[in-house]
């Protein structure tokens, strides 16, 4: 698709420096750092990452900055904060050719403002229900007493063998008025209930899909905690909710940071969950940025809101990284 | 001087990938033997080509796309590389208005009289120069007749509050302000601002009601099949799917009037290869392979000699059946999209937006 779309030639001398900064950056990383044998092994990654890493984003920064014609404009983000800037334009000048006022029916459009709102919104639900429900479950895993915990472990891991868009349409066999969860309610005498196209479901989809993310890195970090030091807070007087709240929890937040933001972050850019279990009844931000490019084909707008996305994934993730600077919790954030 | 060989070699690893690809991309063969069709997914009957090709001798490459859009960026960005395209009937227009399409000879293909009379001299290719019709179909409302046997015939069904969570509306933009458009008594092509205002502002009132379930495109016709729902908007294809999955299932055209809808055959002006192109139209255009195409896809055919063979060899009683063959009554209701500017699209396309915003 990309290889066809026809660019002006300077975007692909942008291209190509940017191409060229970035192997002249690995070059000068390798000599800096005399690893030339090991970094040797990096260069398969790095060109992978110039291919479909660099490459894309320099493409996206191009087509969020340019219109279709590919000149210069602001346009597009004009268009994120008002989605009906493109649109004013046309009614004014309808209102100018027919001589007639168009005022009442120029105003701001919200939804994208409102949508990123929404997602930031449902991902803050899904990461705070994920840590409640996902803490427990990591400490029952990594508790050495419990039999049952590395049980628990496979169990985790199994429903992640199966790509998560088929599991996300097998809840909706589950919670449709035909569904499983439904007939079950007739057959014992109750009326159906509308379980299906609520944000309810779509958080419910969100949580079910994100929510190992959330329990594998606080569990890989309580699982290599020193179990002594519990002993020893135990010995020094601590009950066991002590124990927890003054040693395992502190302990454990650099698995928690990471988990929070391996859960933040996709479901913050979030889509097809919203469609098949919220019946794109709310749109998410991952909903509106794909309707950009498939729906609308306006692959300018697509790529603003894409750009805006990985902004603000950005800070939040240097937020993020305040809280565990050491990278302890495996380094995501 | 290693770093040196290496920054050399990854550079022209980087070349030579860019290079292989432009060379894949010009090296399908120029021959007078070969014809590039592209058309939607799953959208022939297979055995069609290799009848074709036993024939003729003319080799297909047969390649597919899944939007419009997409297609026209392709056939632009490809000069030659496409000798066949089956875009949608507004589509046709704009490819006509931007000059990309050839006209046909219309001696190379004697089977195009069996195209039927109401898709003749249509508006988008109002001298029929460019295109020939495929397949067609109208938009309609799919109804679960156990549940809901005499259903007004009339889009205002749409908006009634008895319905509670019942109806699929179509995630599509011009399809859902076509519908309310024509619910207001407007022409699907509508370009006048305060109506269109007063749609989006009945597409808000609907959501609003809390009669829509779920705003979906693909999805619909299984849920309708699962009886998920009471009524749909759909297109008639899809609704013939759904119907031969569960005999429940029915469809109508609302009295208001609808759209009709066309995809058609058109050859770029950048082909290299027009007559067998012309020759693989006229070879669609037969009705036995129409027939053939039909029962495989489903769509309504708009080939007169088809509709006999189906009847006789395929058994089908296609002539009684009201969703594959509208009566000219509703037929007159009904219209085209028109293609509408980009510029003006962008109202559209703001307007949905805030009917999809409302909470």
């Amino acid at each position: 698709m990309i290889s066809s779309v026809a660019l002006p030639w300077w975007a692909m001398v942008c291209m190509g420096a940017g191409l060229a900064a970035f192997i002249a950056m690995l070059v000068i990383s390798i000599k800096r750092n005399h690893g030339v044998k090991r970094s040797l092994f990096a260069s398969p990654y790095a060109l992978w990452m110039i291919i479909f890493t660099v490459l894309p984003v320099i493409l996206i920064s191009y087509y969020a900055f340019t219109d279709s014609n590919g000149a210069f404009t602001l346009d597009n983000f004009k268009n994120f904060w008002d989605s009906h800037y493109e649109a004013n334009k046309v009614i004014a000048a309808e209102a100018e050719r027919l001589g007639v006022d168009y005022s009442q029916y120029i105003v701001r459009g919200t939804v994208n403002v409102d949508t990123l709102v929404y997602s930031l919104w449902m991902a803050f639900q899904c990461t705070v229900i994920c840590l409640l429900l996902g803490y427990p479950a990591a400490l029952f895993m990594a508790d050495r007493k419990m039999k049952l915990g590395s049980t628990l472990v496979v169990l985790f891991i199994i429903p992640m063998w199966m790509n998560f868009l088929l599991r996300t349409i097998a809840w909706m066999s589950l919670l449709e008025d035909s569904g499983l969860i439904n007939s079950f309610l007739r057959w014992l005498g109750f009326d159906s209930v509308q379980l299906m196209y609520t944000s309810g479901t779509v958080l419910l989809g969100m949580v079910y899909n994100f929510l190992p993310f959330m329990v594998f890195p606080i569990y890989t970090v309580l699982n290599k905690m020193d179990y002594r030091l519990s002993e020893a807070a135990a010995d020094l007087g601590c009950n066991s909710w002590q124990t927890l709240y003054k040693v395992t929890m502190p302990l454990s937040i650099p698995g928690v940071i990471s988990g929070i933001t391996m859960v933040f972050m996709p479901s913050v850019t979030t889509f097809f969950i919203p469609r098949i279990l919220g019946g794109s009844y709310t749109m998410m931000f991952g909903d509106l940025i794909e309707s950009k490019f498939l729906t609308e084909g306006n692959w300018n707008a697509g790529s603003a809101l894409s750009l805006i996305m990985m902004l603000l994934i950005l800070v939040s993730l240097s937020i993020l990284r305040k809280a565990d600077p050491n990278g302890e919790g495996g380094g995501i954030a | 001087m290693k770093n040196l060989l290496r920054a050399a070699l990854t550079a022209v690893v980087c070349l030579s990938l860019v290079f292989s690809c432009t060379a894949l991309a010009d090296s399908q063969p120029v021959t007078d033997q070969v014809v590039n069709v592209f058309n939607w997914e799953d959208y022939i009957a297979p055995e069609v080509l290799t009848i074709f090709e036993e024939e003729t001798g003319i080799h297909v490459n047969y390649m597919c796309f899944t939007t419009n859009e997409d297609m026209i960026v392709q056939v632009e960005a490809n000069p030659g590389a496409f000798d066949l395209c089956f875009p949608s009937d507004y589509i046709i227009q704009r490819m006509i208005a931007k000059d990309m399409l050839a006209e046909i000879n219309f001696d190379n293909v004697p089977n195009a009289i069996q195209t039927m009379d109401h898709l003749l001299n249509p508006s988008y290719d109002p001298e029929n120069k460019y295109s020939i019709p495929y397949m067609w179909g109208t938009v309609g409302i799919l109804y679960d007749a156990s549940r809901l046997p005499e259903p007004d015939r009339s889009w205002s069904i749409l908006w009634d509050e008895q319905y509670q969570s019942s109806i699929f509306m179509m995630d599509s933009i011009r399809d859902s302000f076509g519908v309310t458009l024509k619910y207001l008594g407007q022409s699907v092509n509508c370009t006048d601002i305060p109506s269109l205002f007063a749609a989006r502002d009945r597409l808000i009132d609907q959501k609003q009601l809390g009669v829509v379930k779920a705003y979906q495109v693909d999805e619909t016709k299984d849920k309708m099949v699962a009886g998920e729902g009471l009524l749909a908007v759909m297109w008639s294809g899809d609704a013939m799917y759904a119907i031969d999955l569960n005999e429940n299932l029915d469809y109508f055209v609302p009295r208001e009037g609808s759209n009709v809808w066309v995809d058609g055959a058109v050859i770029p002006k950048t082909t290299k290869n027009k007559e067998n192109a012309e020759k693989f139209i006229n070879f669609l255009c037969r009705p036995d392979i129409a027939a053939m195409n039909w029962n495989y896809i489903w769509y309504s055919t708009p080939n007169k000699g088809a509709i006999a063979i189906i009847e006789s060899e395929y058994e089908y009683d296609y002539t009684s059946n009201h969703v594959l063959n509208p009566s000219d009554e509703t037929l007159a209701t009904c219209e085209f999209f028109q293609d509408i500017s980009d510029d003006f699209l962008s109202v559209y396309e703001a307007l949905w937006m805030d009917v999809k915003n409302t909470k």
